[in-house]
């Protein structure tokens, strides 16, 4: 399984996406190496289409279909709890979907 | 770097969403004015916003005003224009004053890195509390309310126990 996370450093969210993601492997016992990969100016944005930091992506697809139709930009990407909280990374039960 | 602790508030007049022009002197007989280093953009912002609202709410009868300031360069960020931070606060229903510094000015005179970052001065104005709102973007797991126990410090003429936190959340967008 190829999984795909994409940050920006001026976003301090990575670390927690990263260490929620791995918990979520860990408890479904699945082996994936996560792939880290930084993006660092405005043009690699527009060609990775990354709509912002932290962008998760399993096989290809991101964990949040909705927000990847964001513009891509340098930026801290939103995400929207089921309980309509707001978060700077996707929820549990958005990676174990992804992950199904 | 962020102003130094018992340093005095800078002087500012800026557009706010109301459509008022807003300055230091225009907060002169609050007991603490707490400015907030903000936006419209940044999840973080958007977390702590509603604590915010209900921090006004409890304080505003003891005469504490915050204020909102938004300095984001707006040609990388369009979500932190003018007219959409009006929108925004008219959607999430502030109760405080929510100021755009286009020029940057105040967030440089302030030393500002994050959104959110808040800076309370006493009644003399001078820096008594410098960082975070509390210590959790999510509300359920806050254990330390860093700006209610610094409100509660000045109002009763005391210095804050903790005066800086270490703010976490978007990057200050600068002009390139």
């Amino acid at each position: 399984m190829k999984i795909e996370l994409l940050y920006w450093d001026g976003c301090p969210s990575h670390p927690e996406a990263l260490e929620l993601l791995q918990t979520v492997l860990a408890e479904r016992g699945i082996e994936a190496t996560v792939e880290l990969r930084e993006v660092r100016t405005d043009s690699e944005a527009e060609a990775l289409r990354f709509p912002g930091s932290p962008t998760i992506r399993v096989e290809g697809r991101d964990v949040d279909a909705f927000g990847a139709e964001g513009r891509p930009a340098l930026t801290c990407r939103i995400y929207y709890l089921a309980d309509g909280r707001v978060s700077p990374i996707p929820s549990r039960e958005q990676l174990e979907e992804a992950l199904r | 770097m962020s102003i130094a602790i018992s340093e005095t508030a800078p002087s500012f007049s800026l557009p706010g969403v109301d459509g008022n022009s807003h300055s230091l002197e225009d907060y002169g007989d609050a007991s603490a004015l707490v400015l907030v280093q903000s936006c419209n953009h940044c999840p973080y912002v958007q977390a702590w916003e509603g604590r915010l609202i209900a921090i006004q709410q409890d304080y505003a009868e003891r005469g504490v005003h915050i204020v909102a300031i938004s300095s984001n360069d707006v040609s990388s960020h369009p979500e932190d224009s003018f007219e959409q931070m009006q929108a925004r606060a008219r959607e999430q229903g502030f109760n405080f004053d929510y100021l755009y510094d286009e020029s940057q000015s105040i967030a440089r005179a302030l030393g500002s890195e994050r959104t959110p970052e808040v800076f309370v001065f006493d009644g003399d104005r001078k820096l008594v509390y410098h960082g975070a709102i509390d210590d959790s973007r999510n509300e359920t797991a806050v254990t330390a309310h860093y700006l209610r126990d610094a409100l509660d410090a000045v109002l009763a003429g005391e210095a804050p126990a903790v005066a800086d936190t270490l703010p976490v959340g978007c990057t200050v967008k600068w002009r390139s």
